[in-house]
C-alpha cells in the first residue's frame, strides 16, 4: 500500500512541477508551488520524517507562498514568454541528471538497514539519546544538542535573510522619495484587509487563535513529538500574517509592533548565543548544555528547551518582519 | 587567559556571529560602524592567536557542545586554515577601517546598522567555513556568508548592482546545492559528515562511482563560487557595482574561501582515495587555469571601468592559484597557497586606492581619471606601488608567489616551460592593463572643467598605505607567509609535518 | 521493493532537471527563483530517501513499545536545516526582485539587460 502511495505521490509531484514551470501565469505557479510543498510533505511523512514534513508544510506551503504572493502584488502577475538558452539549458540539465542517475544506479539500497548510511553515525544517536538527554524525539535531540552548532548557524541564516530584506526594502526608490509622505495616508486606507467580507473574517477569527495555540504546542512539545522552534516560529508567523490579511496591516502592527519584531529577531539569536556562552563559562565547551544543571541530563533538556525558544522567537520575528516589509510597499 | 585559549576556535566564529544581534539593536546608528570595526579587530586578534598556536605546533581541535566527532561537530585549525583566517579577518578589518566615510555617503544612517550587521555576518560565515571540520556545517556557514554577501553587494546606490546580485544569488545557490548533492552522495556511501572520518571511510567504499560523481559535483559547485574561469560570470558586475569597501573585503577573500574548500576537499578526500584522481584533477584544472589567466587578462586589457578591470584581474589571479595547485606538487601547492595570501594583499591595496579615488571622483571610468595624479599624488603613488606587487616585481609580495610558481613549473620539464610562458604572458598583460591607468592618471591633461578635488581623506589614505607597505614587508620578509603555506602544502599532500 | 527505491532516486533526478531547467531557460526572475527552490527541494528528497529503513518508523521513542526499528534521523536533521536555508534564500531573492521592479520597471532578465545597455 505504501509502495503504491509513494509512486502515486511522486508522479503527482512531477506533474505539478512541470505545470509550475510551463504556466505563464505566475499566480498559478505560486499556488501550484503550495500544492507541490504539501505533496512533498506527504512524501516526507511516508519516508518516516514527520519533523521534516511539518517544516516543509509550514515553510513551503505556508510562509513561502505568502511571500511569493506579496512579491507578485508588487511586480507582475504574468510572465512574458521569452525562453533563452534553451539548448544550453537542456544539455546542462540532462548531463546533471545523468550524472546523478549514474551515481545512484547500482547503489540503490533503498530501505536496506545494512546500507553504509545506516551503520555508522546514525544508529549511535538512536542508541544514546535516551542515555544522554532522555527525550523521545531523536531528531530534536540531534538538532538541539548533538548538532546544535548547525542549528545556531541555521538560525543566523534566517537572521541574515531578515536583515537583508529589511536593508534592501528600507531603500525608497529614488523618484519616490518626495512622494513618500503623501503616500502614507493612502496606505492606511488600502490596508483594510478583508474587514468588509463577513465569511472570511468570521472563519479567520476562529482560525487565528487555533493556529497560534497550535504554534505554541509545537514549540514546547518538540521534545516529545514532531516539531520545535522552526516549525513553531513559522506557524505563529503564519497565524499573525493571516490576522494581518483579515484586519489589515496596520491592525497587525498594532498587535505586534515593529520594535517588538526587531527585539524578537535579535533576542532569539542572543538567547541561543547566551546559552552557548553560559555553557562555556560553567566550564564546558561552547553550546554544552550538560553543565547547565547539576544533573547533565536535566541540563541537556533545559538547554534544548531554551535554544528552541530562541529559534522560535527569531524565526517568527524574521518572517513577520519580511512580510511587513513587503506588504508595506506600494506597487511602483 | 589560558582557560580561554582552548575556546579560541569557537570564539573565532562566535565573536562576530553573536555581536550581530547587538549591533541591530544599537542606538544611535553611528555606533554601528565603531562596534563592527572593533569586533572585526578582535576577530583578527583571535586569528593571530590561533596562527601563533598553529606555528607553535599545537593541534587546535574543538568539539562543539562537548560531543566528540563524528557524532558532534568538530572545529579544527591547521596551517592552511590559519593563513586564510588571517586573510579574511585582516581584509575585513582593513576594509571596515576605510569604510566609514564612503558608507556614510552611500547609505542612509537608519540603514547603516543593518549594513554593518550583514558585514559581520559575512565575516562570521567565512571564518565559520574555515574553522569547521564538518561537511554539512560548512554548507550552513557557506550560506550565511553568501546571503550576507548578496546583501552587501546590493547595498550601493547604483541600481545595476541589483541584477548583478540576483545573478550572483542564482549562481551561488546552484553552487551551494551542487555541493550539497556531492556531500549527500558521500554521506550515502560512508554514513558520516566529519571530514577526517570521511577520508578514512571513503577508503573502504567498494564502488567508487558515487564518490567520483560526488567529487565532480563538489568541484563544480565550489568552482562556481570561486569564479573559476568559465563559471566566473557573476563576478565582474557584482564587484563593479558593489560599494567600494565591500569590494575591498570580498575581492580579498570571498573567492579564496571557496578555493580553500576546493583544494581541501580534493586533496583530502578524493586524491588519496580515488584511483588516478590527481591526474584527473590536473587535466581538468590546468586548462581552466591557463584559460583564466589569458582570457581574463585580455578582458582586463580592453576594459574601460577601473573596478571591472580589477575584477577581471581577480579572475586571472584565481587562474594562478589553480595553476599552482594543478601541478600537484609540494612547491606548486605552496605557490598556490602563498598566492592566495599575496594576491589578497595586492588586491586589497588596489581596491583601497579605488576607494580613495571614489571619495573624490564622480565615476571610475578610466577616461575620467585624466591627470588625477596631480591632484591625488599619494593615492596614485599607492596605486603604482600596489600595481607592482600585482605584477610581481622583485621586492614585492607578488614576486614571492610568482617565484614559487616558476620554480614549481621548472620541475615539470617541457610542460613547465610552457607554463612559464603563460605566467610571463599573464604578467606582461598585467603590466599593460595597469599601465593604462597609470598613463592616464600621470601623463594625460586634466579634463576641461574638472574641479580641483584634492587628496582623499586622511583616514582612508593611511589604511591604504598601510596595506601597500605590507605588500613590501611580505615581499622582503616573507617568513610568515612561506612558513604557513609550505606547512599547508604538506598537509594537503598528506605529509604531516 | 527495489524498483520503488529506483523510482525515488529517478524522481529526484527528474525534479532536479525540471528545476534547473527553469533556472537557466526562463527569463522571468520569479520563475527563476521558483525553479531554484524546486532544484533545492529535489536535494531534500535525495537526503530523506536515503534515510528510510524498511519497516522503520519515525525516530521518536514511545513509552512501552520495545524493539522498534527507526529510520535514520541524521538526514532528517540536515534537511530541516536545508529547508530553512532555502526559504531564507527565497526571501532575499524576492526582496531583490522587488527592488529590481522598482528601479527598472520589469522583472524579465532580457529586458533589464537591454535597459542598462542603452
Amino acid at each position: 500500500m505504501t509502495v503504491f502511495f509513494g509512486v502515486f505521490l511522486l508522479t503527482l509531484l512531477l506533474i505539478v512541477a512541470i505545470a509550475m514551470v510551463r504556466t505563464d501565469n505566475l499566480f498559478v505557479a505560486v499556488m501550484l508551488g503550495g500544492i507541490f510543498s504539501l505533496l512533498m510533505a506527504t512524501i516526507f511523512f511516508l519516508l518516516d520524517a514527520p519533523d521534516v514534513a511539518l517544516t516543509e508544510a509550514a515553510v513551503g506551503a505556508g510562509v513561502s507562498t505568502v511571500l511569493y504572493l506579496a512579491a507578485l502584488a508588487l511586480t507582475a502577475e504574468r510572465e512574458k514568454i521569452h525562453t533563452v538558452h534553451q539548448i544550453k539549458a537542456l544539455v546542462v540539465v540532462t548531463t546533471t541528471a545523468l550524472l546523478v542517475i549514474f551515481a545512484t544506479f547500482d547503489n540503490v539500497q533503498f530501505g536496506d538497514p545494512t546500507a553504509p548510511v545506516h551503520v555508522h553515525v546514525g544508529p549511535w544517536y538512536l542508541e544514546n539519546t535516551q542515555r544522554y538527554m532522555d527525550i523521545p524525539n531523536v531528531v530534536t535531540a540531534i538538532l538541539g544538542s548533538f548538532r546544535g552548532y548547525d542549528t545556531l548557524g541555521e538560525l543566523f541564516v534566517v537572521f541574515t535573510a531578515g536583515i537583508g530584506v529589511l536593508f534592501l526594502l528600507g531603500a525608497r526608490p529614488k523618484k519616490d522619495t518626495e512622494a513618500a509622505e503623501t503616500l502614507i495616508p493612502q496606505q492606511s486606507e488600502t490596508s483594510e484587509g478583508l474587514r468588509n467580507y463577513l465569511i472570511p473574517r468570521l472563519t479567520g477569527r476562529l482560525l487565528v487563535p487555533i493556529i497560534l495555540l497550535f504554534g505554541l504546542y509545537v514549540q514546547f512539545h518538540g521534545e516529545y513529538s514532531p516539531g520545535g522552534g522552526f516549525q513553531a516560529g513559522a506557524i505563529i508567523a503564519t497565524g499573525i500574517i493571516l490576522y494581518a490579511l483579515l484586519e489589515g496591516e496596520a491592525a497587525a502592527l498594532r498587535v505586534v509592533p515593529q520594535w517588538m519584531l526587531m527585539a524578537l529577531m535579535a533576542g532569539g539569536a542572543l538567547l541561543y548565543g547566551m546559552v552557548g556562552i553560559v555553557g562555556m563559562l560553567l566550564g564546558g565547551q561552547f553550546l554544552d548544555y550538560s553543565v547547565l544543571a547539576d544533573n547533565p541530563v536535566v541540563g541537556q533538556q533545559v538547554g534544548i528547551l531554551l535554544i528552541e525558544l530562541g529559534v522560535g522567537m527569531t524565526v517568527s520575528g524574521v518572517l513577520l518582519s519580511i512580510f511587513h516589509a513587503f506588504a508595506a510597499r506600494d506597487k511602483y | 587567559m589560558s582557560a580561554w585559549a582552548q575556546h579560541l576556535p569557537a570564539l573565532q566564529v562566535g565573536v562576530p556571529l553573536l555581536t550581530t544581534p547587538i549591533i541591530v539593536l544599537l542606538r544611535p546608528h553611528g555606533l554601528a560602524w565603531a562596534a563592527a570595526t572593533l569586533t572585526s579587530c578582535f576577530t583578527f586578534f583571535i586569528a593571530v592567536m590561533l596562527t601563533l598556536a598553529v606555528l607553535d605546533g599545537q593541534q587546535v581541535q574543538y568539539s562543539m557542545g562537548g560531543w566528540p566527532a563524528p557524532h558532534g561537530i568538530a572545529l579544527s585549525v591547521d596551517a592552511f586554515s590559519a593563513i586564510l583566517l588571517l586573510i579574511v579577518t585582516g581584509a575585513s578589518t582593513v576594509a571596515l577601517l576605510a569604510a566609514r566615510q564612503i558608507v556614510n555617503a552611500e547609505i542612509e544612517a537608519s540603514r547603516q546598522p543593518l549594513f554593518y550587521t550583514a558585514w559581520l555576518l559575512a565575516l562570521a560565515g567565512f571564518v565559520g567555513i574555515l574553522v569547521s571540520a564538518d561537511a554539512f556545517n560548512i554548507f550552513v556557514f557557506m550560506e550565511i556568508s553568501s546571503l550576507a554577501s548578496y546583501v552587501l553587494i546590493a547595498g550601493g546606490s547604483d541600481r545595476r548592482a541589483l541584477p548583478a546580485v540576483f545573478k550572483y544569488l542564482v549562481m551561488g545557490t546552484i553552487g551551494a546545492t551542487f555541493y550539497l548533492i556531492g556531500i549527500g552522495l558521500i554521506y550515502l556511501m560512508t554514513g558520516t559528515l566529519n571530514l577526517a572520518d570521511m577520508e578514512v571511510r571513503i577508503r573502504e567504499v567498494s564502488d567508487q562511482k558515487p564518490i567520483l560523481v560526488a567529487a565532480g559535483f563538489i568541484t563544480i559547485g565550489l568552482a562556481l563560487k570561486a569564479a573559476v574561469f568559465p563559471l566566473h560570470l557573476w563576478l565582474p558586475n557584482a564587484y563593479t557595482y558593489a560599494p567600494v569597501p565591500v569590494t575591498v573585503f570580498l575581492a580579498a577573500c570571498s573567492t579564496k574561501v571557496s578555493l580553500y574548500l576546493l583544494l581541501r576537499f580534493d586533496f583530502f578526500l578524493f586524491q588519496p582515495n580515488l584511483l588516478n584522481h590527481n591526474i584527473q584533477f590536473s587535466y581538468f584544472i590546468m586548462p581552466l587555469a591557463i584559460l583564466a589567466i589569458l582570457a581574463a587578462s585580455s578582458l582586463a586589457m580592453i576594459e574601460r571601468n577601473l573596478k571591472r578591470l580589477l575584477a577581471y584581474s581577480s579572475i586571472a589571479q584565481v587562474g594562478y592559484i589553480l595553476l599552482g595547485a594543478s601541478l600537484v606538487s609540494l612547491i606548486g601547492l605552496t605557490a598556490s597557497v602563498i598566492h592566495m595570501f599575496n594576491h589578497a594583499l595586492a588586491k586589497a591595496a588596489l581596491f583601497l586606492c579605488v576607494a580613495c579615488l571614489a571619495t573624490r571622483c564622480v565615476n571610475l571610468r578610466i577616461d575620467s581619471l585624466r591627470g588625477v595624479a596631480k591632484q591625488m599624488p599619494w593615492t596614485m603613488a599607492a596605486f603604482l606601488l600596489a600595481g607592482l606587487s600585482l605584477i610581481g616585481v622583485p621586492g614585492t609580495a607578488g614576486f614571492i608567489s610568482k617565484w614559487y610558481l616558476i620554480t614549481a613549473a621548472l620541475d615539470e620539464g617541457l610542460l613547465g616551460v610552457g607554463l612559464i610562458v603563460v605566467v610571463a604572458a599573464g604578467s606582461l598583460m598585467a603590466v599593460y592593463y595597469l599601465w593604462r591607468v597609470i598613463e592616464v592618471a600621470y601623463f594625460d591633461k586634466t579634463n576641461e572643467g574638472t574641479k580641483i578635488v584634492g587628496e582623499a581623506p586622511l583616514g582612508i589614505l593611511v589604511v591604504c598605505w598601510l596595506v601597500v607597505l605590507s605588500n613590501y614587508y611580505f615581499g622582503l620578509a616573507p617568513w610568515l607567509s612561506t612558513t604557513l603555506s609550505s606547512a599547508a602544502a604538506q598537509i594537503l599532500l598528506g605529509q604531516v609535518p | 521493493m527495489d524498483w520503488l527505491g529506483v523510482y525515488y532516486y529517478w524522481a529526484f533526478a527528474a525534479l532536479l532537471m525540471i528545476g534547473f531547467y527553469a533556472v537557466i531557460a526562463k527569463s522571468n526572475l520569479i520563475k527563476k527563483l521558483i525553479g531554484l527552490s524546486m532544484f533545492q527541494s529535489a536535494v531534500f528528497l535525495l537526503y530523506i530517501t536515503m534515510g528510510k529503513i524498511d519497516d522503520g518508523t519515525a525516530p521518536i521513542y514511545h513509552e512501552g513499545v520495545s524493539q522498534q526499528i527507526f529510520s535514520n534521523p541524521l538526514p532528517q536533521v540536515l534537511i530541516l536545516t536545508a529547508i530553512v536555508v532555502g526559504i531564507s534564500t527565497v526571501a532575499l531573492g524576492l526582496g531583490i526582485i522587488v527592488r529590481i521592479q522598482e528601479e527598472y520597471g520589469s522583472i524579465e532578465e532580457h529586458e533589464i539587460l537591454g535597459i542598462d545597455e542603452r
